[in-house]
């Protein structure tokens, strides 16, 4: 089978097993709702001020809430040795990661899509600036976070403490992603500045680690 | 061997006292910040040791991955470990500095912030060589080293960007431009001695990962035939 058969057959399993039991999309949904609660309960913003705070908040409460669904991603394939026998099969390595990242990709656009609303709402947000640059860094930002997070993934669920050394590895790494989209996101609510040199460094940084990604999974997976 | 490795800790003992004594007493008082600029010569230095060390560790886990060659991996998990202490120095002895000079202990500045989030990346790569098990450690930690080498000119940028789109009270660093060519001597002594310095401490720490592979080994090997070692 060619790398575009195996992803597609991959990521439609995935998929199909996440709408049925629906694990990681209702845990990853309810803990970002706590998240989007907890910070309107701390900061208590007026809305000048959550203009200038949201991009921040919107973001750190995505992060987090991907690390939930990201940490699940490798522990379906674990029971019954399912990352086993991939390994073994003749089936390119690349294609289960590409599967895998888009299936995140999917799930944390999925809850941003229900949670931007819920923001909107509780921080009486209005943009200044042009509204639809924040699908591109939407778009953009969630990939960067879930390309990194699946390869992440898959190098702590070797670890001994698998769910705590996710966020450990992947946050210093994201660290230049998230200030990208957090300034470009503030950019654009504000209307202050240009957001277009953050839209950039995302592409650039999405490029590069999409690059690292494809290039070391294979010996990621193959390790013993 | 022995004798070799002898002399060149008494060398790098010398080199060290001699650097010391160029640095607090040789060197000439900077004019506005006085002596406390003399911590510059602990600080440069260690920060130009613990790049190149970073650099080294990018390096050999390359070499790792493509050779799978153990010694590799015990030079990278050696050369992090080292470089994270001399990064911490860094991290210290720049707010001690930086307090009586520009007022302040922390700036997010470029090159402070590029260089705590090198720390924190590299922390994050011993942590995850701590805690994974087993053979798999070298692969893992390698892809880790690779990400983590690739972050950094990414951050750099970043920083940059976000630092001269909101000007600080700081402009410029504290060296910068223009150093007093009597200030050169001291600071490449200081780096000579902190450079043998790491590289006694990173050969140490070799030594004992290879060391602590081979115990393993032997006792994966009494495992197999049965027994206890």
């Amino acid at each position: 089978m060619s790398t575009l058969a195996m992803t597609r057959a991959t990521l439609a399993k995935d998929l199909r097993m996440e709408w049925r039991s629906k694990d990681s999309i209702n845990s990853m949904l309810f803990f970002a709702l706590l998240v989007v609660v907890i910070f309107s309960f701390a900061f208590n913003p007026n809305a000048e001020e959550s203009r200038q705070i949201a991009g921040g908040l919107i973001w750190v409460a995505f992060l987090f809430a991907a690390v939930v669904a990201l940490n699940q991603t490798w522990a379906r394939e674990l029971r019954n040795q399912v990352l086993d026998a991939y390994r073994v099969s003749p089936a390119p390595a690349n294609a289960l990661f590409l599967a895998k990242a888009i299936g995140n990709f999917v799930f944390v656009t999925i809850l941003e899509a229900l949670m931007a609303p819920l923001f909107i709402i509780f921080y009486n947000l209005r943009s200044v600036g042009p509204a639809w640059q924040l699908l591109v860094v939407a778009v953009l930002g969630t990939w960067a976070l879930v390309v990194n997070g699946t390869f992440f993934a898959a190098l702590s669920i070797r670890t001994r403490s698998r769910e705590i050394m996710l966020p450990l590895i992947l946050f210093p790494i994201s660290i230049p992603a998230l200030l990208a989209m957090v300034d470009s996101t503030t950019s654009i609510l504000t209307g202050d500045a240009s957001p277009d040199f953050w839209i950039k460094m995302l592409l650039v940084y999405d490029v590069v680690f999409t690059a690292v990604c494809l290039l070391l999974f294979e010996s990621v997976l193959n390790a013993e | 061997m022995k004798l070799v490795s002898k002399l060149f800790i008494a060398l790098t003992v010398a080199a060290l006292a001699f650097a010391a004594y160029q640095g607090l007493f040789v060197a000439p008082t900077e004019r506005t910040m006085g002596e406390v600029q003399r911590i510059f010569y602990y600080h440069v230095p260690s920060a130009w040791t613990a790049f190149l060390l970073f650099f080294a560790n990018f390096l050999a886990s390359v070499v790792y991955l493509i050779w799978r060659n153990q010694k590799a991996d015990a030079v990278a998990a050696a050369t992090a470990e080292v470089g994270v202490v001399f990064c911490t120095v860094v991290l210290v002895t720049g707010p001690i500095w930086a307090r009586p000079v520009w007022g302040i202990w922390w700036t997010w500045d470029a090159r402070l912030t590029t260089t705590l989030v090198l720390w924190l990346i590299y922390v994050s790569y011993l942590v995850l060589r701590r805690y994974s098990v087993g053979t798999q450690t070298s692969v893992l930690a390698a892809a880790l080293a690779i990400f983590g080498f690739v972050d950094v000119p990414i951050v750099y940028m970043t920083i940059r960007w976000f630092r001269t789109q909101h000007p600080s009270p700081v402009i410029g660093g504290g060296e910068g431009s223009g150093l007093d060519p009597s200030m050169y001597p001291p600071l490449l002594w200081n780096w000579l001695g902190f450079s043998m310095l790491a590289i006694i401490l990173v050969y140490a720490r070799y030594r004992l990962q290879r060391m602590e592979e081979a115990v393993e080994e032997q006792h994966a090997q009494a495992a197999l035939q049965g027994g206890t070692p």
